[in-house]
Formats: C-alpha cells, structure tokens, sequence
C-alpha cells in the first residue's frame, strides 16, 4: 500500500494529504477548465447560426443571373439601344414586329402615337424582346466559381448573357407582386404590412394600457359605494375578477399564434363579416367583398399582442416609485389625477418600449394571418381598412415554398426587407425610450 | 369633511361640541368610478379572449364530432389522417408534432443550459454584453425566416451528410433542429434568470470549500435552480409545440405515422396553416376539422403552460 491513499483505498471520510492533494486539485481544475470550454463553445454556437443564417440569406438575394432575349435588341434595331429612339421610330418597330391582334389591344387601350417613349420601350420589351432568366446563380457561385458556369452556359444557353443581380433593389420595393418572379416586388405586401401595423397600434396600445393600469392601480380600490349593499357586492365581484384577470393574461401569452388566427377567423371574419368587410358602413370594397380585410387582421394581431403590451405596461408601472404616488396624494390629488399627470408620464419610456417590441414582434407573425385569410395573391394595393391584403411574412412563405430558384432569391430579397423593417422600428423604440427618459419629471 | 376643505380652498370651523358621528369611509367620485370601470373593462376583454378561443375552439369540434364520419374513439385512436376517405385520427399529426418537439429540445436543452451557466457563472461584464444582444437577436428574428433558413441551408445540408435517398426534400430533423435553434434563446434567457436569482453566499461558500468553478456551478448553483431550468424547459417545450412556420415550409405536407425523422410528416400546426391557407369553404369537414385539431393544441400548450408555474411556484428554493 502506498503511503497516499487513492481515493478507493481511502476510508470514507478521509481527505487526501501531501502531494496527493496537488494532484487532486490538478485533476479538478483540468477538468473544470475542459467543461469551461465546452460551454464557451456551445455559446459560440449561437453566433455561428446566427452567421450561417445571416450568409444564407445574402447568398441567395445577391447573385448572378443567365439572361437570354428572345430577339436581341441590335437586331431589332439595326443598331442603337432603345433609349436613343424616337418615339415614332419605337411606334415603327412595335407596328412591323407585333401581330395587329396585339396592336389592335393595344391602340384600344391608348393609341400608340400617344404613348410615351418610356412606355413605349416597356412594351417593346415585354412583348418582342422577352428577356428570359435561363438560370440564376447564388453569390457564392457567382463569385467564386464563375469560370464553371460560363463554360456551362456556352453548351446549355449559348445567348445567355451572365450578369450580376441584385434582388433586393429599388425596383423590388416599389413594384406590385407578380407571377413571374424577375418582375415581382414587394409593394403590395409592404402596404398591407404597413396598413396592419398602424391599424393594431391604434387598436391594442389604449387597451393595453388602460388593462395595465387597472390592474396596477386599481386592482384593490373599492369604486362603489361601499354603504349600499349592493356597492359591496359590486365591489366583491371586481376584486375576485381582477385576480382571474392576471392570471388569465399570463397564460394567454403562452397560447400558440395559430390558435389567435382562428379566434380571428371564426369571430372576425366570419360572425362579424358585416363589420369587417365594411358593408355595414357602405364601404365594401366589392362584391366579392368578405371579412378576410385589413381591419380583421388588425384585430386578431391585436388580441395577439395584447398580453404582452399588458405585461410590459405593468412593468413601467410598476416601476414608478409610490414616494411620487404618495406625494401627489398629500397634495390632494384624486387617483386618476395622479395617473394620469404622475405615474403615466414616468412610465411612458417603458410602455412605449414595450409597445414597439410587442408590435414588432408581430409584423414577422405568419401563422394566424394565413388562417384569418391574408389573400395568397393580390396586386392591387390596400386602400383602406376594408381592403383584402397581403403581408411581408406571407409573401416570403409563399415565395418560399416554390421549388424554382428564381422564388427563393426574391424570397430571400423579401427577407432583407422584412428584418430592415424590424431593426429599424427596435431602433425607433430604443431611440424613443433614451429620448423620452431624458425629458422625465424625475 | 377634510377632503372638501382641501378641495374648497376655504377653512371650515368644525363645530367641536357636537358628537358627530363622522362617516370616514371614502365616499367614491363619479368622474373616477367611471374611469376605473372603463379601464376594468380594458381587462376584462383579455377574459373576453379566453372565453373566445375556448367557445370558438369548442363550438366547431362540437360540430365535427357531431357529423357522421367523425367518431370520438376513432379521432384519438386513428394512426391516419385523410380526410378524403374519411379517416380522422389525429395520431399521426401529434406523433409528428412530438417527434419535432423532442428534437428540437434534444438540441435546444443542452444548448440552451450551456449558455445560461456560462453568462450566469463564468462570463465577464464585456462577454455578457456581447452574448446577450446576440441571443436577443436569434429570439426576434421572424419565424418564416427560420423557415426559409430549415428548406434552404439545413435540409440541403443533411441531404449531402446523409445522402439524397435516406432524407427526403421534406422532412422532420430539419424542421426539429431549426425549431431547436429558435427556443434556444427561450431557455438560456429563463434559465440564466433562475441561475443569477440563486444567492452569491451559496456560491461563496462552495469557494470557501475549496470547490472549483465547474463543482459549483454543476453541483450547486444548478440544483438550487432547478425549478426555474425545469419551467424554463417546459414553456420552450409548450413553445416548440405550437411553432406553425417551420414545419409547414420544411416538414411537409402530408399527414404520415411515421418514427423516421427523414420522412415528410405533417404536424397539427402545418396541417391547420395548409387547410386554411387553400380555399376553404364554411362548414365544410375540413373547416371544422381543424378546430377540433386547434382544440387539442391549446389543451397541450395551457397544460404544459400550467404545469411549469406550478412548478416554480411549489419548488422553487427560498433563501432569504
């Protein structure tokens, strides 16, 4: 036996001595140091998704794409490019190319001679010339494997003309959704997404608050007459339901989003169908009008973000010191007088913080849109709370969900849209918050 | 008789002699009863909403259950969902529903405890400043985004680790580990927030003994956190449960009984996002269908909800 017990040999209860000790808490601290570095790495690994996402998503909005012209333009003109035409030379070149069934369509619409030079090259294009995408590239291979490519476009599409692209550019965010998706944009699922923005705020921020401040303020005050009995069995009734109330918030805020689309669906936009598609107040857009419309989408959105702006409202609430409450109390203020002049003033950098977050939160909610209805394909722009709409989630869900490579580079495109638009309304609601907090009373 | 004289601005001799018996009980204003019953009303429309989902949920299953291919037993026993033939068992969906969740925890668990422990035990002020924005940021980012990262960048990626034939285009492990990557945040941020609420003077005292950080940390700080860690998991759970936009781009579109992670399985939530996204006519099988579906959702996501206060509530170690 030797004369520093291992651990095995030990007795129970004995503590190692001498050079054994070193050696015990060499070991320990070998080990501690291995688990420190499994955990910095499992850390790491949030960072790496969050890179691998982010390089996913450039990769597939940037890249190149294969052009091909049904009738090159040189062709076409003898020459110069189209810009350089004149309006009669552009009106020669459609009247001698176009079948007069077309032109006849055409000249009923506008006649030729009227149109301008700019509309003029968009038909050219659209109808003679047809550029076609042949084949879209990600940046990745664009850019590092471009030799490839070209070698492989010379046997398949020998036309084709290799050139960089962009799908996120102005072009995307200002043209209306479409089939083909080298010409879709965003335009029409922007509005929506705007339109539903506004209208939940205006709809789920004084709700919000006014659900906070009762059940900060108002949770244990008696607004009855207490000398009358039925004042006290008033009273009895709200405070028993106040309770109910907090924990009714709480567990709704854990409820699947599905689950708000089809309270939508079933109240919103079928039992209030009069409301929602407008027909009661004479606003139906048209006859196929129905309760799948903006404003019924606000109002799911709203019950959607209602615990949260409830919970964060009672934060800010709370966190107002009562010394204040108390002070205007002394000074023989009423209640609402102190809320309203007091508490509300100091808490409004938290709630309004919060508001923004919770809102932002549910511009990227997909789910209960789908099933309240937000129409799949639309090209006419909302116009008004009745309006059928379309949203950014949606679109990119759509878009996502073609096998074509073309819908997933604009699908990524839509993507880039979307999380500018989120970071730009945290920036607003961080921004808010430091400005807010400069100009308190305390 | 105080409050007027405030109010008035004028003082009031009180008449000291006589015995009044004076009524001190607060005599409430009109102006601020009508305040607070508005403001009640404001929250009693969040009653409103649970009272809504439960009527709504309960009325159509009532109608589904009612028609006459739809039978209870069948409805929970059934391992096929078509609706075509008539089959309507909700196994499969649920199966596939579980089959992502327990993935995704498998992913989201160990990660999720890994980072807590270290921004809670081991990183300094400048690591956490870093870390937190970051683990904020993979909590915004919009869940079709997560979609679009599961069709495009994982399923092509498992399809080259494990060849084209075992995993299919649509499939289950890709959804499950994407949703994995998106309630990770939900558990680091819940679990560093019952890790930190454990007292410094356990910590110390483990010191004070000669224990190493990692003997702490593991054998200390987390059992005394246990409770927070465990409702930390079940909401991710409860989470990972109702996600719709993952697994309706990644995991497929068609109800499948099925343990291979590599097939194509529809989950109750895709199956609801798929039938109302198409044309979907009022009373209708189909339509009513997915309120019974959604009513099973949201007795699993209340329950699991429940659960995890209750147990914080019941275990959570007080020191103080």
């Amino acid at each position: 036996m030797s004369s520093h017990p291992t651990p095995s040999e030990r007795p129970v209860g004995q503590l190692p001595e001498g050079a054994a000790v070193q050696k015990n808490v060499a070991k320990r601290q070998f080990f501690g140091k291995l688990w420190q570095a499994t955990l910095i790495t499992s850390t790491l690994v949030a960072l790496v998704v969050l890179l691998l996402l982010a390089w996913n998503i450039v990769n597939d909005a940037f890249g190149g794409i294969a052009i091909q012209e049904a009738v090159e333009i040189e062709t076409l003109t003898g020459g110069p490019e189209l810009d350089e035409l004149s309006q009669a030379e552009l009106v020669a070149i459609l009247e001698a190319n176009l079948r007069s069934r077309v032109l006849n369509n055409l000249n009923r619409d506008q006649p030729l001679a009227e149109r301008d030079s700019a509309n003029l090259i968009e038909i050219i294009l659209l109808e003679i010339v047809k550029p076609e995408v042949v084949d879209t590239y990600k940046l990745q291979e664009y850019l590092f494997e471009r030799e490839r490519i070209i070698a492989e476009l010379a046997v398949s599409h020998p036309r084709a003309e290799l050139e960089f692209r962009s799908w996120l550019s102005s072009d995307f965010l200002f043209k209306p959704m479409s089939s083909n998706p080298v010409m879709a944009g965003v335009r029409t699922a922007l509005l929506g997404t705007l339109w539903l923005l506004v209208l939940t705020i205006v709809i789920s921020f004084p709700l919000g608050l006014g659900a906070a401040i009762y059940l900060e303020e108002y949770q244990n005050d008696k607004p009855f007459d207490e000398r009358n009995p039925l004042g006290r069995i008033a009273n009895a009734f709200i405070l028993r339901t106040s309770g109910i109330i907090s924990t009714n918030i709480y567990n709704l805020s854990g409820v699947p989003s599905i689950i708000y689309g089809m309270l939508g669906l079933a109240i919103f936009v079928r039992a209030l169908e009069v409301f929602t598609s407008g027909r009661v107040f004479g606003l139906a857009a048209d006859a196929t009008a129905n309760g799948r419309t903006v404003i019924a989408a606000a109002l799911t959105m709203s019950l959607l973000v209602l615990p949260v702006v409830i919970i964060a409202s009672q934060e800010a609430i709370k966190a107002v010191p009562s010394s204040l409450r108390q002070a205007s109390y002394g000074l023989g203020a009423t209640k609402w007088q102190t809320i309203w002049r007091i508490v509300l003033p100091n808490a409004l950098p938290g709630i309004l913080t919060g508001t923004i977050l919770a809102i932002s939160r549910a511009i990227g909610e997909t789910a209960p849109l789908i099933v309240v209805g937000a129409s799949t394909f639309i090209v006419t722009d909302p116009t008004g709370p009745f309006s059928k709409f379309t949203v950014l989630p949606i679109q990119i869900y759509n878009w996502t969900a073609r096998p074509q490579d073309e819908f997933r580079a604009i699908a990524a495109a839509a993507i880039i849209v979307l999380l500018i638009l989120l970071l730009s309304m945290n920036a607003t609601a961080i921004i808010l918050r430091n400005y807010l907090r400069s100009k308190r009373m305390v | 008789m105080a409050e007027q004289v405030q109010a008035r601005g004028e003082a009031r001799v009180l008449r000291g002699s006589r015995a009044q018996a004076l009524d001190l009980r607060k005599r409430p204003r009109i102006g601020e009863t009508i305040i607070q019953t508005v403001l009640f009303i404001c929250g009693f429309i969040s009653i409103f909403t649970t009272i809504g989902i439960v009527y709504v949920l309960g009325q159509e299953s009532l109608r589904f259950f009612a028609s006459e291919e739809v039978n209870l037993v069948e409805f929970f026993t059934n391992t096929v969902w078509q609706p075509v033939i008539g089959e309507f068992g909700i196994i499969p969906l649920v199966n596939s529903t579980m089959m992502v969740t327990i993935i995704a925890l498998l992913v989201a668990t160990p990660l999720g405890l890994a980072m807590a422990i270290y921004m809670s035990e081991y990183a300094s002020e400048r690591m956490r400043a870093i870390l937190k924005p970051v683990i904020e940021l993979l909590a915004g980012i919009p869940t079709v985004v997560y979609g679009f990262f599961a069709l495009t960048f994982v399923t092509p990626l498992l399809r080259d680790l494990f060849g084209r034939d075992v995993v299919q285009i649509y499939n289950v492990m890709s959804a499950g580990l994407v949703v994995g990557i998106l309630i990770t945040p939900i558990i680091a941020t819940l679990s560093e927030d019952a890790l930190s609420a454990v007292p410094v003077d356990l910590r110390q005292a483990s010191f004070g003994l000669g224990a190493t950080k990692w003997e702490t940390a593991i054998n200390i700080v987390v059992p005394a956190a246990f409770s927070g860690i465990v409702a930390a998991v079940i909401i991710a759970m409860s989470r990972a449960i109702g996600e719709t936009m993952v697994v309706a781009l990644a995991a497929g579109a068609s109800p499948a009984f099925t343990f291979n992670p590599f097939m194509p399985a529809e989950t109750m939530t895709g199956h609801i996002a798929r039938i109302s996204g198409g044309d979907l006519s009022y009373n209708s099988i189909d339509y009513n269908s997915i309120f019974a579906i959604g009513l099973v959702l949201f007795f699993m996501t209340l329950a699991l909800n429940i659960m995890s206060r209750a147990i914080v509530r019941r275990f959570r170690e007080v020191y103080e």
